[in-house]
């Protein structure tokens, strides 16, 4: 245990909720597909990864602004996140649970490989957005624009999701489908477009989260997405898996918990990955419906 | 229907292996294994050695009379693969002699078969001493991590630097490797076992350094040194940068990569890192040649040369060099050939190997970054 | 009749082992193949050991694992300290030396096997005991994060491990029947488990848990037990592995490694064992032969570009995509080869060719 002056004590706050946002904001595409589908979508990680080389091909090679690029991206990646679903999990829908993770883990394996091929293992720099990287000094703490915008933008993000799920009609039959699959399609939702409808939020936002991951994190390469998968996952779950909520509240938790391990135990940054795993399993095991969750019962 | 059909693919693959291995040679050529990491965690310095590589095979593409072929094979980064890949060229493939590998975890595990093999290998930019002790097959082309961290730290203190920080890629050999030697030459010099004044270690794969940076910043070091791999080291920069540290920021060789600025922009400026060659200040003709011509090569792919490219050329210069002298393929002649190397003027300097097999460099380029490119700013020689 | 079809099999399986052993021997003594090829049946046989034993967990437990390369890393680390020889140590562990209290301990490989194998099996009881209650997808989540604090552990653990630096010159095994001897066994100490009460009682779990419990079986002991005998030859076939290398390093543990031990039982079958070893010979021996796309391919004069670096891994998920969405229950699905399927498929094929 160390002790650090008011400052660090400051700057480091800020880097856990810039980091943490950061989770966040990945973390509700995860929460919202295991909530309907119950599937974790080891793939996720892997769509954000691409969404941020279709940033870099859009900015770099085609040379288009950041503005018209951020829409490109967000359509692409949402058609990639939507092509993943149907052909990869729509045929196994009554598959044994086991199959359709199996198919998860092959769909991120796949993204990964084929990145290495198409775009090498060099690290790519991601395009400065001017505006995003330029730093901020207040008294002694320094941030960049992006590290500032980005917990606000996560927190308009949930709102909007939030706004999706409660009050429009296809939220309603996210609710319904996410409660009772079979149930729901009895009641005449349509399974396959709220499926399709979650698949395209969620890669909408890994999409928004690569872009602000990219300007503050800009060296890209194909595994680039692991870690922050894994991480964002295990923020869902603390936060209670299928909460959009707690997902977000999961992110912030976990990002301040890394910072905070490094800042008062700088002698055991080494273990800063397996603190994630740690946290994971004790939820886990002490309250596996998450911070927020609801309890689900068994059906047997 | 469906079983049948997959068995029978099944049943195909491993006929074709067989079928792979009856291959009969030809004997007009002289092939030479190279084994790289093409893809995985290391993909990008491997492919950019492979390139130099495949560069000095272009130019001097024949030995002996016969013609030099090329054996690629991708070791993946990973251990288990690259002992398979370098068993592959020497059983399958009948190589002669082997180039590689970048990183030097794979390299150590492949030395094993090597030696028993006696065929003898060339690394090019793996720095890790483990690599050819003991091991009287394999010698390399650069210098070592023991060497580079004395150079670093030895600059450091001519730069009046008093107290340094270092950070380290936890799980990578070369980082820890060389930020250990950097930590005990920097104590020593200094005569204060006190003047590290911060440790900090990273995990694979981190992009956010932002924690460990502030803690660093807290303590004010003169310098910070953090050996790690081109992908990381632009963040590292950008983040200190970002979070107002002036110190000096210091890296390895590794960080003489265009990806470093590429990434890291205009927060790459004073950085400084220690390298093998400088391609504004070639050391010897075969450099002057070398730079001209590869620099037409790469085109616009790359701003500059990058440091392994340089002695990826030097590793398959050295080996055709020993079979020329050697005059014959025989793994022990080759091998006896590359000891008796003399004065071998490669791009990276004039090369002598020492009795691991290690070339006997005692110079080291010290670099900074100026408006976006690497620029010259010293030799440092330690005994 | 039937007695009698059972008599011509044990003799058909007598002759297929005598096959294999003279076939083996003659490549271990060298007449037929290359290090090469010895190399990657060592480790197809390795892979065996790992892959049945996961299937043991997986397939036939029905508990989604996701802890294989931790074992493996345990039981990898466990031969690594013990049977490297004393005075390369000091030139090993250059950076921070050996704890004291290992450095003088040398333990012949056997036993550094073996007790690789208990650690791995007591850990994954510590582990078991806490995590077992969970559900499959959640079980996965937790198994795969303990698999990486063990890395995590072990990259820290520098007076033990080396941690980054790795260690090596660990003593290479004079003879492929190390290896293919262990696979045996164990493949047949599973077959045995299997068949045995407790077998039936881990396929009462897999096919309905509340179910078995009804009938009283207890389903935690039988859990841990699969789980922790499952651990235990993942520990051996880690042991195994930093032997056929020589070294061993914590990067290699990454629990991606784990992924393509899950794509030999998807391959083989979830639930059967000679159909697991089947596929984990064809999955290390295919990623040798794909190596081929990894190559520029010249055709008449023309060099295709798409050939090159990576594309064999390209290939590689492409195919376990395909064999995931289309072949679900893999070669042989939860049936076991015999006699009578080989027939089967010879007869079928015949009447194809006609």
């Amino acid at each position: 245990m160390v002790l650090v002056s008011f400052e660090t004590f400051m700057q480091q706050l800020a880097n856990g909720i810039s980091i943490g946002s950061l989770y966040a904001l990945i973390a509700i595409g995860y929460t919202m597909v295991y909530g309907i589908l119950r599937l974790i979508n080891f793939a996720h990680g892997d769509i954000f990864m691409m969404a941020a080389y279709f940033m870099i091909f859009s900015m770099v090679s085609f040379r288009l602004p950041w503005y018209v690029s951020i829409i490109i991206v967000i359509a692409f990646t949402v058609l990639l996140g939507v092509i993943i679903e149907k052909v990869a999990y729509r045929p196994l829908r009554n598959a044994p649970r086991m199959s359709i993770m199996i198919s998860a883990i092959g769909v991120s394996f796949l993204l990964e490989n084929l990145a290495t091929y198409l775009f090498t293992g060099v690290p790519k720099g991601f395009p400065d957005i001017a505006f995003l990287t330029k730093a901020i000094r207040i008294g002694n703490i320094s941030l960049t624009v992006a590290t500032l915008l980005t917990p606000i933008i996560t927190i308009i993000l949930l709102y909007v999701v939030l706004f999706i799920t409660n009050k429009t009609k296809i939220g309603m039959a996210m609710r319904a489908s996410s409660v009772d699959f079979e149930t729901a399609r009895l009641m005449g939702i349509n399974i396959n477009r709220v499926i399709s409808t979650t698949f395209i939020i969620g890669s909408g936002l890994a999409a928004i989260g690569a872009v602000l991951w990219g300007s503050k994190y800009p060296s890209i390469y194909p595994l680039v997405g692991v870690m922050p998968g894994l991480k964002c996952f295990i923020a869902a779950v603390l936060g209670g898996i299928g909460n959009t909520t707690g997902a977000v509240l999961g992110g912030f938790i976990l990002g301040m918990a890394e910072i905070m391990l490094v800042t008062f135990l700088p002698a055991l940054t080494g273990y800063r990955d397996a603190i994630a795993f740690v946290i994971l399993i004790v939820v886990l095991l002490v309250k596996p419906t998450g911070l927020l969750g609801e309890k689900v019962t068994d059906k047997v | 229907m469906k079983r049948k059909l997959s068995l029978l693919l099944c049943l195909l693959m491993v006929l074709a292996s067989f079928a792979a291995c009856a291959k009969n040679e030809e004997s007009d050529v002289i092939k030479i294994g190279v084994f790289e990491p093409l893809t995985g965690e290391n993909g990008g310095g491997g492919l950019q050695e492979l390139d130099g590589i495949k560069y000095a095979n272009k130019m001097y593409g024949e030995v002996l009379g016969k013609k030099i072929e090329l054996v690629i094979v991708d070791n993946k980064s990973d251990k288990g693969e690259a002992t398979t890949a370098v068993t592959r060229l020497i059983e399958n493939d009948k190589v002669v002699a082997i180039i590689g590998s970048y990183g030097s975890g794979v390299s150590i595990a492949a030395g094993d078969i090597i030696k028993s093999a006696k065929i003898p290998t060339m690394g090019a930019s793996c720095t890790n001493p483990m690599v050819t002790q003991g091991n009287e097959y394999y010698f390399r082309a650069c210098f070592l991590d023991p060497f580079q961290g004395r150079v670093m730290a030895n600059y450091a203190l001519q730069q009046g630097a008093k107290t340094a920080a270092v950070i380290m890629q936890n799980g990578d050999d070369y980082s820890v490797g060389l930020g250990n030697f950097f930590i005990d030459a920097f104590k020593e010099l200094t005569g204060d076992p006190n003047s590290i004044v911060d440790i900090s270690e990273f995990q694979v794969n981190d992009s956010d350094f932002n924690g460990i940076l502030t803690n660093i910043k807290a303590k004010n070091p003169d310098v910070i040194f953090a050996p790690s791999s081109a992908t990381t080291a632009p963040l590292i920069i950008r983040q200190a940068r970002a979070l107002d540290i002036q110190s000096l920021i210091m890296g390895g060789d590794t960080w003489e990569n265009p990806a470093v600025i590429d990434v890291a922009g205009e927060y790459a400026e004073g950085i400084v890192l220690s390298t093998f060659f400088d391609e504004n200040d070639p050391a010897t003709n075969e450099a002057k040649v070398f730079v001209e011509g590869y620099k037409k090569e790469l085109g616009d792919k790359e701003p500059i040369i990058p440091a392994v490219a340089a002695l990826g050329y030097d590793a398959y210069l050295l080996i055709r060099d020993a079979i020329e002298r050697a005059g014959s393929t025989d793994g022990d002649a080759i091998k006896d050939a590359l000891n008796a190397t003399k004065d071998f003027e490669g791009v990276t300097g004039v090369i002598n190997f020492t009795e691991e097999g290690d070339a006997d460099k005692n110079i080291a380029v010290i670099k900074t970054v100026e408006e976006g490119r690497f620029v010259y700013i010293d030799t440092v020689e330690v005994k | 009749m039937i007695n009698q079809r059972k008599d011509h099999n044990i003799k058909a399986y007598i002759l297929l082992f005598i096959v294999f052993a003279v076939l083996l021997t003659l490549l271990d003594l060298k007449y037929i193949g290359d290090e090469y090829v010895r190399r990657v049946l060592n480790l197809a046989a390795i892979y065996t050991i790992v892959s049945v034993s996961m299937n043991l967990v997986n397939g036939f437990t029905g508990l989604f694992s996701l802890g294989q390369a931790g074992f493996m890393a345990i039981g990898a680390y466990t031969v690594a300290i013990f049977t490297v020889p004393l005075e390369s140590r000091a030139s090993i562990f250059y950076v921070v030396p050996q704890n004291p209290a290992l450095a003088g301990i040398h333990i012949p490989f056997p036993a550094a096997l073996l007790l690789g194998g208990l650690l791995a099996a007591l850990v994954a009881i510590l582990i078991g005991i806490p995590v077992l209650r969970l559900k499959s997808d959640y079980l996965a989540i937790a198994t795969l994060g303990f698999s990486e604090i063990i890395r995590i552990v072990f990259t820290n653990a520098k007076t033990i491990t080396n941690g980054a630096l790795g260690i090596k010159s660990i003593p290479k095994m004079p003879t492929m029947w190390v290896f293919f001897g262990v696979m045996i066994l164990s493949v047949a100490f599973i077959v045995f488990l299997i068949n045995s009460s407790y077998g039936r009682a881990f396929k009462a779990i897999r096919e309905d848990a509340v179910a078995a419990e009804a009938m009283g079986i207890n389903l935690f002991k039988h859990k841990v037990m699969s789980f922790a005998i499952g651990a235990f030859f993942a520990g051996i076939g880690g042991g195994l592995f930093a032997s056929l290398l020589g070294t061993v390093d914590p990067k290699q543990f990454y629990f991606t490694m784990t992924y393509n031990f899950l794509l030999m039982i998807v391959l083989g079958g979830m639930g059967s064992i000679s159909g697991t070893v089947i596929a984990s010979f064809i999955v290390t021996i295919g990623l040798e032969v794909l190596r081929f796309f990894d190559n520029p391919l010249t055709l008449f004069g023309v060099t295709i570009p798409i050939f090159r670096a990576g594309f064999r891994m390209v290939i590689f998920s492409a195919l376990l995509m395909i064999l995931v969405l289309f072949f679900r229950n893999g070669l042989l699905g939860q049936k076991e080869l015999s006699w009578g399927m080989v027939r089967d498929w010879f007869g079928r094929l015949r009447r194809y060719k006609r």
